[in-house]
């Protein structure tokens, strides 16, 4: 709990900063804050979890595990932020309050124990993204990001609003033990209920961002400055599938008949959608963002495999999918400083003009693609042993033939880093600044570490 | 000094010590050095080397206690002989590089992945042999994609995406099994021990084939094999022939077999017909080559070919053939792309049209070349001819015709390899052949150690034999119906 408060005040502590012109201090109290934060959910961690508030929210080890990783996620993309918001404009306090904010909101998201507060938690999440997502405000790309995702999360919220709706016109209550208890013991479960659970999925699938409800993502991933896209592809979609899990295996267990049909349907469209998307892109940020939608489908896997063991496979798969990203756009927003584009062939050469970074990529395009010792493999393993233990072999070749179109475009980038050389105008070295290297060193060794020892990380839950 | 992870140790320490070497020369040494260290490492292991059934220097720690995975790591008679394959031929390929100019990243990638080879025979666990098995793929792409010519993006990433497929599906096949197990962990003796119903090893068996038969290559899937053969350098491709294909055949041995033995008996007739059909196919192909690589990379598909049939012909003579002509394979596969590539470097061709005459400038080459010839051909007293014997001799007792028709291989294999020999050595000296030197040095080192254990394993083969008999026995009894 000491981790909502500490983030709720430190929003508006910064808030208040930029009031008083204090820019300096912006990034290093905002880091503290998560510090601080950061304790608290770790002195959490040994504790009892009961339902706080009438059951508002719950703090257990799923939840806080979750929390933990958004911080640490949000910390390590705020550390990137240096000198980067500067460029867009003066007024950067708002830009920190608005993370902050929406960082709050996916605290929320991650521990909900009752509706009211998955919803308040997603408002929140998202409201700060729709703005953030457009504060290049004299760019075109980043106008037409923020409008769409503001039309879409609306729409989205409305779904996922109306099934919250119905399951409480069927059931009586917002809280999700008394929403267990109501499936449980319910013989003739109402048919309202049913409709309920339709909506909810629709609505969080498009939180997710799985086909057929992703068309916002490539757009929004790719109007949307860089860095912004670091956070929605990592604390987003990770707070975002927290929830959704926490709501399905707490609740949905025992009707799994109806719904796994569906969410199989939504997991294969999701992977062939995002995979043979992502195969046709030119731009590296947008095969990012069509590949975030095919690790949705992965990571969906989790859900429709349901079990003991799907909290921790989906930790580790976002643990994994987390650092490959920050790694991945981080280094986009250096390349695309000093060669203006986007593209694939803006890479081209990078292994010599900076073997250091070429390298670092390398290593995130293996873990996306899934290739051992890195932690990607490992959530792809976990996954995939999840839906081995109920048998779904038809699904996992689907997911294997899948994989295999990954690891073309994942090789593309490594491909022009490598084996195709720089043009004449672009042989110059450039630097990599020092927080850069930093996080993104971390993050690589992290990507490793995790992938030769996942047990630090599996045992956690 | 009977801890077996050292040997996996040390080509890890050499590719991150190599990486840091900048200088050609510099890292040539050390990678030469850190492989010599690996082959004395090696051999007191195969002092103490008992020539029983049991698996030997075994060790086994905890790795992933949440998921029961295991590194587990031991040595048997079958496996003896692929890591003996793979520490010696390292040295050999490091030594053909001695003409070339490549930095440090370049060996730091050959002794990656001669860990990851080890990895894959030592392994006995499942997930550390998946482990092995992808860690030796990504080095060879690079290896080849980096430093070889022509269209090697291309072809190489077909090579990635094709393989990388074919892990998977044995992934999955893994997954299965370790769902089955009831101690639920990926030991390869809880693998051996459950007894799957008939109907599960049939998929099972095709789960892991695919994998496999893309790696050796067999037939249908040999697609990517000429193309990024002739394109790859020649360290890689002696790499991808010499050892990386007996990946995919040690594989079969060791897990296909035990696991899924009805799936095998099931199929072992198509298979049977698809090698054989390779043998031919393939031998045909390479008598109509006229580029010397592509020829061999042909020739390469013939015999192993006849290896895997070797292998699924359930007889121990096929087996232990299959064992000894991987060694044998080895040994001659290196030392022809070698040949071709010393021949490349000083006429500046590889075309067969191009080359002649040049017994006479080169009497060296032409004598070693000779000896390696007829070994690949499989003459008596040269090491090829034990390991076709007793191929053929396995394929006779399964069938008589499948036998009829892979011994095709000794006739087709003559001819394309005497042609080969007759059109770069004899004939008239061309206008690219006029002027060129006799080997020296390091290539005169490699080519005499090849023709010597060309010539040793011929008159003595039971120095390879003796080591896995026991072993292939045993795992023959072991298979129940």
């Amino acid at each position: 709990m000491g981790a909502i408060i500490t983030l709720s005040i430190l929003g508006i502590l910064v808030l208040y900063l930029g009031l008083f012109k204090a820019k300096n201090a912006l990034l290093p109290v905002t880091l503290l804050g998560l510090v601080v934060a950061l304790g608290f959910a770790i002195v959490d961690w040994g504790k009892d979890a009961e339902p706080l508030y009438h059951g508002m929210v719950i703090f257990d080890r799923f939840a806080l595990a979750f929390t933990i990783l958004c911080i640490l996620v949000t910390g390590l993309t705020l550390l990137l932020s240096k000198e980067y918001f500067s460029h867009i404009s003066g007024n950067i306090a708002e830009y920190y309050c608005l993370i902050i904010f929406s960082l709050t909101g996916a605290t929320l998201v991650n521990s909900y124990h009752n509706f009211a507060m998955l919803f308040i938690g997603i408002e929140i999440m998202s409201v700060a993204l729709y703005i953030l997502a457009g504060i290049r405000k004299k760019d075109f790309a980043s106008n037409e990001a923020a409008l769409k995702y503001f039309l879409m999360g609306a729409f989205s919220t409305g779904f996922l609003l109306f099934g919250i709706t119905l399951l409480y016109g069927a059931t009586g209550t917002f809280d999700l033990e008394g929403l267990k208890s109501y499936v449980l013991s319910t013989e003739e479960i109402s048919p309202l209920f049913y409709a309920g659970i339709l909506l909810l999925l629709s609505g969080l699938c498009f939180k997710v961002g799985a086909a057929p409800f992703h068309f916002w993502t490539p757009d929004v991933y790719d109007g949307a400055p860089t860095l912004i896209t670091i956070f929605m592809s990592t604390v987003v979609k990770v707070a975002s599938f927290a929830g959704f899990l926490r709501l399905f295996s707490t609740v949905m267990v025992p009707l799994g008949d109806f719904w796994v049909p569906v969410l199989l349907t939504i997991i294969i469209i999701t992977l062939f959608v995002g995979n043979i998307s992502a195969l046709m892109q030119s731009s590296f940020k947008r095969m990012m963002a069509y590949s975030s939608v095919s690790h949705a489908g992965y990571m969906l896997f989790a859900i429709v495999a349901i079990g003991n063991q799907s909290a921790g496979s989906i930790f580790t798969y976002a643990t994994a999918y987390s650092l490959a990203s920050i790694i991945a756009f981080g280094t986009l927003i250096l390349v695309r400083k000093n060669m203006g584009s986007d593209l694939f062939e803006s890479f081209n050469g990078l292994g010599k003009r900076n073997p250091f970074l070429a390298a670092i990529l390398t290593v995130a395009m293996f873990s996306l693609a899934g290739i051992p010792l890195t932690a990607g493999f490992i959530g792809k393993f976990m996954m995939f042993n999840n839906v081995m233990g109920v048998y779904n072999v038809i699904l996992l070749v689907l997911a294997v033939v899948n994989a295999a179109i990954g690891v073309y475009y994942y090789l593309h980038v490594v491909v022009n880093m490598y084996f195709k050389s720089a043009d004449d105008t672009a042989t110059t070295t450039f630097q990599t600044p020092l927080n850069y290297t930093l996080v993104l060193t971390l993050a690589a060794i992290l990507t490793i570490v995790i992938g030769i020892y996942p047990d630090c990380l599996i045992k956690l839950l | 000094m009977s801890n077996l992870f050292i040997l996996l140790l040390v080509p890890l320490l050499a590719a991150i010590v190599l990486i840091f070497v900048k200088q050609s020369p510099v890292a040539k040494w050390t990678s030469l050095i850190f492989s010599l260290v690996q082959v004395g490492l090696t051999i007191p292991f195969l002092c103490a080397f008992q020539p029983d059934a049991t698996m030997q220097f075994e060790q086994n720690w905890m790795w992933i206690a949440s998921l029961g995975i295991h590194f587990h790591i031991g040595l048997d008679g079958i496996s003896l002989p692929m890591v003996l394959l793979t520490n010696g031929l390292i040295p050999l390929i490091v030594l053909t590089t001695f003409s070339k100019t490549f930095k440090g990243n370049f060996y730091a990638l050959v002794s990656f992945m001669q860990a990851g080879l080890l990895l894959v025979f030592l392994a006995l666990d499942a997930f550390s042999f998946y482990v092995g098995w992808e860690i030796a793929l990504i080095p060879i792409y690079f290896i080849c994609a980096l430093w070889g010519e022509g269209d090697r993006i291309r072809v190489n990433l077909k090579f990635f995406v094709y393989t990388f497929l074919g892990s998977l599906l044995m992934l999955i096949g893994i997954l299965y099994l370790y769902n089955q197990v009831p101690s639920q962990d990926f030991e390869w003796t809880s693998f051996v021990a459950l007894d799957l119903p008939e109907a599960t090893q049939r998929w099972i068996f095709w789960a892991f084939f695919i994998a496999f038969a893309i790696k050796i290559p067999i037939l249908p899937f040999h697609t990517w094999q000429p193309d990024t053969y002739t394109h790859a350098p020649a360290a890689g491709t002696m790499l991808l022939a010499g050892i990386m294909l007996k990946m995919g055949v040690y594989g079969l041995i060791r897990w296909l077999l035990p696991i899924a033995p009805f799936g095998v008996l099931a199929y072992s007739n198509v298979v049977m017909v698809l090698c054989v059909i390779g043998v031919v196919y393939a031998s045909i192909i390479a008598f109509k080559q006229q580029d010397a690589k592509r020829l061999i990379a042909y020739s390469s598909i013939a015999h192993v070919g006849l290896i895997s049939a070797g292998v699924v012909s359930w007889h121990s003579e096929g087996l232990q053939g299959a064992i000894i002509q991987m060694v044998n394979h080895g040994l001659s596969v290196v030392g022809l792309f070698f040949i071709i590539d010393i021949l490349e470097n000083r006429t500046g061709t590889r075309i067969l049209n191009d080359l002649g005459g040049l017994a006479n400038p080169l009497p060296k080459l032409a004598i070693a070349f000779l000896i390696i010839v007829m070994g690949a051909v499989g003459l008596p007293l040269t090491n090829g001819f034990i390991g076709e014997f007793l191929l053929l001799k396995g394929l006779y007792d399964y069938g008589v015709w499948y036998a009829v028709f892979a011994g095709l291989t000794l006739i087709l294999g003559a001819v394309y390899m005497l042609r080969f020999y007759q059109k770069s050595m004899y004939g008239n000296l061309t206008s690219r052949t006029i002027s060129v030197g006799d080997i020296k040095g390091a290539e005169l080192v490699v080519l005499a150690v090849i023709a010597f254990f060309t010539l040793l394993l011929g008159v003595l083969p039971n120095t390879i034999l003796k080591l896995s008999e026991t072993s292939v026995l045993n795992l023959l009894n072991q298979i129940k119906f």
